[in-house]
């Protein structure tokens, strides 16, 4: 049985304003099954949202994109436009960084996810009306609000319509980037609850996009961690945080606060992600690596499979 | 304090306001000298509110503000002009808080400036002195910079360093560290841990509780305009003695995906601050409510289980 989704080897260019290219996505592979939940995290400008839309087929015009997006085993990055409309919303949902703030401010939530429905072509009128009443309870908003408009509704309850509206044509596989990211933690700990039920009663794949570890630990199954356009350790979300094999995965946990761990050392990574406008020799790490050595500087590792669904972008994991 | 809704919006009856947006309603904090003291809570609580009026840039309906022995309430912009200058702020958003047509130099001679201190040298010298101690060093590779130049943490860092230069006593933080990358958090919070140990006084405020557990010495937790529990960072993360502080508590995510604790997921949101509800504010949505809840508004005191002598906890069970 193939997998919901798989990317395999994903490129993604984006043209420059002053000439030259910024290579984005480098060579990104990953795959889904039927409601598992893939973590991919990572900072800002590791290609993690790229990747989502490149996903998607929403990649703007300035970019260019290579590798492929498999979709029920079609091919939608090939395809273009033409083979990835169908799939959007139907099969394959995003949820977009921000999302419960770009709401159209002048129509009702209900109407917002009534349209969706029937752009689609999953019901009209009535019917619309009713399985809008039925999604927005099954994201936790009392069907009678279906009336209000979006600058009524909380913070929280708008991620909730956000949600709702992404879920409007039964799609298999939800990308949500940076969901909880702009809430209070209780409101998260509320939307996580909220994509944790949809997951185990809808059998719904969960993509969840963001640079926050223990929320990933909390509600995937598996990690894929990003840096400088490229996966470095994909893994369980235990083997990440308890076995890390890959240095970036191992401080990046390091440096996050934990209420389980008040008196630890917190670390920091100095330095910065490399530029992705020239080409890079090398690990794209190395500069910031702890375990560093002479190979790292000049040969660029691979994400090499380490058994056991493990893999890792690093020469410290070479045989000896 | 609370700020009364001026009467053309509201249409009252009378000459009094019958609405009134209570902000911060009773809360009294200190802070010492090479102390890091941490307020939590979330949105709407009253902490950036608390922060502001001790900055006094909103003006508290009624309480004090003490710095140093000194009132500061009613006090006038020229006899509040040299407490300004002790007590400096940083604020949450590193892109927005540094004039970007200011080259680094500028931005941190600016306060000098307008204290009307020191001369062109002394300044200079000045500059390089809170740029080090912002630890951007050498100050040679900042100085001519403009913001759009650096990251985000240097960026903080400057801002750090602006608020140095004047040698200030207080350092109200405001989200220090939110929008930055998680890699390069820590190294800002370091900063400010080691500037509290050479004896600058911190007031941060933060959403994030994992933060203030790991450098705060004393937090308060705080619920719609009021502190509900407060005391040492092991009193309050360690033995939390009030129900919204344990809710709070255990649905912060842990790395360890092992930490399978069960959160206490809270329903609904905190309510607006223009309806505060009867008796102790958070009853509506408490876990634990009893029936006396609903009436009385519970004081901060000694909880029965607290840890050290300055554990506090506004709840009738504790």
């Amino acid at each position: 049985m193939s997998a919901l989704l798989e990317v395999q080897d994903l490129h993604v260019w984006f043209d420059l304003q002053e000439g030259g290219e910024l290579h984005a996505v480098q060579g990104v592979s990953l795959t889904l099954d039927a409601g598992e939940r893939l973590g991919l995290v990572g900072e800002s400008g590791c290609g993690k949202t790229t990747t989502a839309l490149a996903i998607m087929g929403l990649l703007p015009q300035t970019a260019s994109a290579a590798g492929r997006v498999l979709v029920d085993g079609e091919d939608i990055l090939e395809g273009g436009e033409a083979s990835a409309r169908p799939h959007r919303w139907v099969d394959l949902a995003i949820v977009f960084q921000g999302a419960m703030n770009a709401l159209n401010p002048v129509r009702t939530i209900g109407s917002q996810i009534v349209e969706a429905i029937e752009l689609h072509g999953r019901g009209r009128g009535g019917a619309a009306r009713a399985r809008t009443g039925e999604l927005l309870e099954s994201v936790g908003i009392p069907r009678g609000r279906a009336s209000r408009f979006p600058h009524e509704l909380s913070g929280g309850m708008r991620q909730r319509a956000a949600i709702a509206m992404a879920l409007a044509c039964d799609p298999k596989v939800l990308i949500a980037d940076e969901p909880t990211t702009a809430l209070d933690v209780m409101v998260q700990a509320q939307i996580l609850e909220l994509l944790d039920a949809l997951c185990r009663d809808f059998g719904l794949a969960l993509v969840l996009v963001t640079h926050d570890l223990p929320v990933v630990a909390q509600l995937c199954d598996r990690g894929a961690v990003m840096y400088a356009g490229e996966i470095v350790e994909r893994a369980s979300v235990d083997d990440l945080y308890h076995a890390p094999r890959h240095p970036y995965t191992r401080l990046l946990f390091a440096a996050t606060p934990d209420l389980g761990d008040t008196h630890g050392e917190i670390a920091s990574i100095p330095g910065a992600p490399p530029r992705l406008d020239r080409p890079l020799a090398g690990c794209p790490f190395f500069p910031r690596c702890d375990r560093a050595f002479e190979r790292c500087m000049s040969a660029r590792p691979l994400l090499r499979r380490l058994g056991d669904g493990r893999a890792a972008a690093c020469h410290l994991n070479d045989a000896a | 304090m609370r700020y009364p809704i001026p009467r053309g919006l509201v249409g009252t009856v009378g000459r009094r306001p019958s609405l009134a947006v209570h902000a911060v309603d009773g809360v009294t904090l200190s802070v010492a000298p090479g102390e890091l003291f941490a307020i939590v809570g979330e949105s709407g609580c009253g902490k950036t509110t608390t922060a502001q009026a001790v900055l006094r840039m909103v003006e508290p309906v009624s309480g004090s503000i003490r710095f140093e022995g000194r009132e500061l309430t009613g006090l006038g912009m020229r006899e509040l002009r040299p407490f300004r200058r002790r007590m400096q702020v940083v604020y949450q958003d590193p892109y927005e808080s540094l004039d970007p047509r200011l080259r680094v130099r500028d931005a941190v001679a600016e306060p000098l400036v307008i204290h009307g201190l020191g001369s062109k040298a002394e300044r200079e010298a000045r500059i390089r002195d809170a740029l080090a101690r912002a630890e951007l060093s050498p100050p040679e590779l900042f100085l001519d910079r403009y913001p759009h130049e650096l990251s985000g943490g240097q960026r903080q860092r400057v801002a750090i360093a602006a608020a140095l230069v004047l040698e200030p006593e207080l350092l109200v933080a405001d989200e220090p560290v939110s929008m930055l990358d998680v890699s390069v958090r820590a190294g800002v919070l370091r900063l400010l841990d080691g500037l509290r140990q050479s004896g600058l006084a911190i007031l941060m405020i933060t959403h994030d509780l994992s933060t203030a557990a790991r450098f705060a010495d004393r937090i308060a937790v705080m619920y719609l305009g009021r502190i509900v529990e407060e005391g040492t960072a092991d009193d309050v993360v360690g033995n939390p003695q009030h129900p919204y502080t344990r809710a709070l508590l255990s649905v912060v995510p842990r790395r360890d995906p092992r930490d399978r604790r069960r959160p206490e997921i809270l329903r609904g949101e905190t309510p607006d601050a223009i309806r505060i509800p009867s008796g102790c504010r958070f009853h509506p949505r408490c876990p634990v409510a009893i029936d006396v809840c609903p009436l009385e508004d519970p004081q901060l005191r000694r909880p029965r289980a607290g840890s050290s002598p300055q554990h506090r906890a506004a709840c009738v069970l504790a």
